[in-house]
């Protein structure tokens, strides 16, 4: 454990490289052409190189820095990489989004704030301390709140950032107020010292529950499960595309890897000697398992359920993104280690295919310039690698083989079999085969239905490029899927905790 | 290795052959439609080269079924191989190919079958590339149905065949063929998905040891999974005749079951055969309704043989209703193609009553009866397409008196619906009897009341027969022309094997019967040992 200060600095290099280049680029407005998009990307992109040299020097890692109030494990390390990754493809798209020329003075800080979100993203994935979570939590918040309402012009982005701004104010509120419960009662907010206080003191079950259950609003709020999405299907729609894809993955994962960090250091019972390794106990009269349990099924349900009727591709994949949180928690469920590395494999998954999701439909509402599903009709036909791409990422979605989001399923259902959660299993394939017909009703439209106008419409070389960099690892891990199996095992470690 | 071609086995090459085809098929420009459907054809060719190879090699004496050591040109490489944490244990899944007499009549139907279809695609005028891929995948799916061991490889080929088959019908299908080309996807998922949870529970309750290492390590591997020691005690389907592993049975029985169809499950089948391309019915009636008795036969019953034997009955049954159902909804029907879907129902049944009864007679027919089906509805199918291309309607009552205007394709047709009625010396006739044979010994009134189907059928097929080809030529069909080379290409292998198979079934049946006789010893032994011990 790194106590000093200035020891705890070294492990700080990649947050403290991103935060030099969120200067960096927000101070490229100063120079050169302000209208350059080019300038502030690319300072942008190298803030993310840079750190993620810094992470990659982190591998095996396994430090509580800053007298316990961030761990740099190998769990954090996990989501930094999907952070990382997301971050890079994300500023890629936005080099190519038309929607954001509306507000073409802005990118440096656009970019910026791309950069913030990620530095939220990162501490909020290693926090040990119910503080420093409700601050990350905050940094990332507040920077998409701005994002989400960049293009202040458009009508439908203030009303999604204003809704946005209103919600997070009120869950952030109920959890700082979880919070201060648990500091009532435990009088630590270190997650370390709060479990070994629950574990020798005599906490009130009935309170604590009531404080996890406040905790998991903000939480919920994060991963948007069901009944605290109500957000989502309006910011998602309402916010560029860009945003979207980039709050649907760094966003969500974030609030996973809080959620998960904070269930699991916070609430296992070390003493419960676990009857297998990768098994973990709970304390007594604290069964927060079967309100996760709720939750995933709600999530899952509604979401699939609603998306059924979208006919906003946005919305659509707004939905679908709520019902994929649901699948996420039904591995949090288990409380094995098995079904945390499912759900870390997961993410991996959810980010190739719906990034390679959102990506597609920027590029359709591009030249097209829709995002009705109905206007997809014929797309197969008129630009057919477009369309092809967009087929894999949303059977990916569904997780049908040969794609990868099938092996993030199978491993999620094989977690709840394996410890016999049954049913949660069934409701859960069977809500993977309602969400297929809302996934092929797209696809439906691109090659089922007979274009209206048949001109063919191509892509750039670097669209295409960038698309077929999302598709075939797609289906490449899906046919040789060790490496990324191997490391979300690894990566279930936690400071303190095997 | 014994049976390679360029150091790789036969049964890769034969699976795998028409993903290579694909792969050309998509690099070839659009225009030159003629290269697609040749590289199509030569695919299938070549992979009927191999699956005549096979046959030729195979030694009917192995059993397989439950013995690797039986199974012939076994292939087995690692595929995925993680060493994982304390926790996660070993996972290992295996490319684990090889044949015995029950999947061999299956590959030799999927390739004769797949050549037919792309005779029959010939005509196909709209995005040939597209067609010919996902046709060309769709096989590569059905092979590796028929030829994986390893659980989660079939699950994979499987699963595979959904996407070819759903965009097949959706795009080059008729007028409502949206509505059946997700009613198709959605049923067959809904299986899978069955399948898939049955899959990953037998996985965590089998484990074998490794032989290098010599720990403890859970398998998707079939064979291990049929040997009850291999069942950890604790585990959900460990134990003997629990509940658990009923529920296991009915899930995988049902996920098996909407792909025969059986009833109640069959609704989609009508559908997706009236909108499919006539190729496409052709394949779907002639190889992708036997993959699920063809699960029942290597995965269902072995894996479950306590659970089967208390089923038997029930699963009598529902053949019964299969083929009575089946038969009535197809005397009602004035649509030719969903006629002969119908038709489909009431034969698959056949093969349930005969495996059902689980004995030597009744799983042989059974067996014998979907390789004989998938032959002679083929056949029927491409009856009707011929039709349609020339008439461009389906309609029974709007025909009649074709004999004359049409001899050769009367003659056709007449066979295939002999073939179908069961007429002796044609093949479905051994199958037939063999089929009912069996069931006869087990269930003996189920089978007297369900033999009314052999009446039932002989009724509406005759009476179609009746209804298109005799009576008063209609004036608009005065032009019709007979049946081109082309359409007789496809024909003529598909009537060579009816008729030999009606004089000779000892050519199919004596390869089949040693592991057919295996499997239903090990079933009545391993079952029945089950259920003594509880």
């Amino acid at each position: 454990m790194a106590q000093t200060i200035y020891e705890s600095f070294g492990y700080l290099l990649p947050e403290t490289m991103l935060s030099i280049f969120f200067i960096l680029t927000l101070m490229t407005a100063l120079v050169g052409k302000r209208r350059s998009k080019y300038l502030p990307a690319y300072m942008a992109l190298l803030g993310i190189v840079l750190a993620g040299i810094f992470v990659f020097r982190q591998i095996g890692v396994d430090e509580l820095v800053f007298s316990g109030m961030y761990a740099v494990d190998p769990f954090s390390w996990f989501f930094k990489v999907i952070f990382l990754a997301t971050g890079i493809l994300i500023i890629l798209f936005s080099l190519q989004s038309r929607e954001l020329d509306a507000v073409a003075t802005k990118y440096p800080e656009y970019f910026s704030l791309i950069l913030a979100l990620t530095i939220g993203a990162f501490f909020m994935a290693g926090s040990s301390n119910l503080l420093m979570m409700y601050l990350s939590l905050e940094l990332v918040s507040i920077s998409s709140y701005i994002l989400s309402g960049f293009t202040k012009e458009n009508a439908r982005a203030d009303e999604a950032s204003l809704k946005y701004v209103i919600y997070g104010a009120f869950s952030s509120g109920l959890m700082l107020y979880g919070i201060s419960l648990i500091y009532g009662m435990t009088g630590e907010t270190n997650l370390y010292a709060m479990n070994q206080a629950i574990a020798v003191g005599n906490i009130p079950r009935i309170t604590m529950l009531i404080a996890v259950i406040l905790m998991l609003v903000g939480l919920g709020y994060k991963i948007s499960a069901v009944p605290f999405h109500f957000w989502t299907p309006d910011v998602y729609e309402g916010a560029p595309i860009t945003v979207t894809a980039f709050l649907s993955v760094t966003s969500k994962a974030a609030g996973f890897a809080m959620l998960m960090r904070f269930f699991k250091i916070g609430f296992i019972d070390l003493t419960a000697a676990p009857a297998m390794a990768g098994m973990w106990g709970i304390f007594k009269g604290l069964n927060w398992t079967d309100i996760i349990a709720v939750l995933s099924v709600l999530t899952m349900s509604v979401g699939n359920l609603v998306a059924l009727w979208q006919s906003n591709m946005k919305r659509l994949l707004a939905y679908s993104s709520i019902a994929h949180a649901g699948y996420i928690l039904m591995g949090f469920v288990t409380l094995t280690n098995q079904g945390m590395s499912a759900m870390l494999l997961y993410f991996v998954a959810y980010l190739l295919m719906n990034l390679g999701a959102f990506y597609v439909v920027m590029l359709i509402a591009n030249k097209y310039h829709t995002e009705n599903i109905e206007d997809y009709r014929g797309l197969g036909y008129r630009s057919p690698y477009a369309a092809f791409a967009l087929t894999v990422f949303l059977f990916s979605l569904t997780g049908i083989p040969p794609t990868f989001g099938f092996i993030g399923k199978f491993y999620l259902f094989s977690a709840l079999i394996s410890t016999h959660y049954i049913w949660l299993a069934i409701v859960g394939v069977i809500n993977s085969v309602v969400s297929l017909y809302y996934y092929a009703k797209v696809v439906r439209n691109m090659y089922l239905v007979e274009p209206i106008e048949k001109s063919r419409i191509e892509f750039d070389f670097g669209s295409n490029l960038l698309m077929t960099l999302l598709v075939v690892p797609n289906i490449a891990l899906m046919l040789y899927f060790t490496p990324v199996l191997s490391w979300a095992q690894y990566s279930v470690t936690m400071f303190g905790l095997r | 290795m014994q049976y390679q071609f360029l150091g790789i086995g036969y049964l890769t090459w034969i699976t795998f052959l028409p993903i290579l085809g694909m792969i050309v098929v998509l690099l070839i420009p659009r225009a030159s439609t003629n290269a697609m459907k040749w590289t199509a054809l030569g695919a299938t060719i070549l992979q009927l080269v191999f699956a005549a190879l096979i046959w030729i090699n195979f030694n009917p004496a192995l059993t397989g079924i439950n013995d690797v050591s039986k199974f012939q040109f076994v292939e087995k490489a690692t595929w995925i191989n993680l060493q994982g944490v304390g926790w996660f244990g070993h996972v290992v899944i295996e490319y684990f190919l090889g044949i015995d007499g029950l999947s061999l009549p299956m590959i030799v139907l999927t390739s004769l079958i797949s050549f037919v279809g792309v005779v029959a695609s010939w005509n196909i005028n709209k995005a040939q590339k597209g067609y010919f891929a996902l046709y060309l995948l769709l096989d590569t799916g059905m092979m590796g149905v028929f030829v994986a061991l390893d659980m989660f490889l079939f699950y994979m080929f499987w699963e595979i065949m959904l996407l070819p088959m759903y965009f097949l019908i959706g795009i080059w299908g008729g007028p409502r063929r949206e509505y059946a080309a997700i009613k198709f996807f959605l049923y067959t998922l809904l299986g899978s998905v069955l399948i898939l949870l049955v899959m990953l529970a037998l996985y965590f309750s089998v484990s074998i040891k490794d032989p290098v290492t010599g720990q403890m390590t859970h398998t998707f591997n079939m064979l291990a999974m049929m040997n009850p020691a291999n069942y950890d005690p604790n585990s959900i389907l460990g134990g003997i005749g629990t509940y658990w592993r009923d529920v296991a049975f009915i899930a995988l029985f049902i996920g098996f079951a909407i792909k025969v169809p059986i009833f109640p499950f069959h609704t989609w089948l009508p559908d997706a055969h009236v909108e499919a391309p006539t190729a496409i019915s052709v394949i779907l009636a002639g190889v992708l309704l036997k993959m699920g008795t063809y699960g029942f036969l290597r995965i269902s019953f072995p894996i479950f043989p306590d659970a089967m034997l208390k089923y038997a009955f029930p699963l009598a049954i529902l053949g019964f209703i299969n083929i009575v159902y089946g038969a009535l909804c197809a005397m009602a029907q004035t649509d030719f193609k969903k006629l002969i879907a119908y038709s489909s129902i009431s034969h698959m049944g056949v093969v349930l009553l005969g495996i059902a009864a689980m004995n030597t007679q009744g799983v042989s027919g059974g067996v014998l009866q979907m390789f004989n089906h998938g032959v002679v509805t083929a056949m029927l199918f491409l009856v009707v397409g011929v039709i349609y291309d020339r008439a461009h309607t389906r309609g029974v009552n709007d025909f009649g008196g074709l004999a004359n205007q049409m001899p050769v394709y009367t003659g056709i047709m007449t066979v295939a619906f002999f073939a179908a009625i069961g007429l002796p010396g044609l093949s479905e006739f051994v199958s037939e009897m063999l089929s009912y044979l069996g069931a006869f010994q087990t269930f003996q009134w189920v089978t007297i009341f369900a033999s009314i189907g052999i009446l039932l059928t002989a009724g509406y097929m005759l009476w179609t027969l009746q209804r298109v080809f005799l009576g008063q030529l209609p004036e608009k069909w005065k032009g019709l022309p007979d049946v081109n080379g082309r359409e007789l290409v496809a024909f003529v292998p598909l009537m060579v094997v009816v008729i030999l198979l009606g004089i000779f079934p000892s050519i199919l049946l004596h390869p089949m019967n040693a592991s057919l006789d295996h499997l239903v010893d090990f079933v009545h032994r391993v079952g029945t040992g089950l259920t003594a011990v509880k």
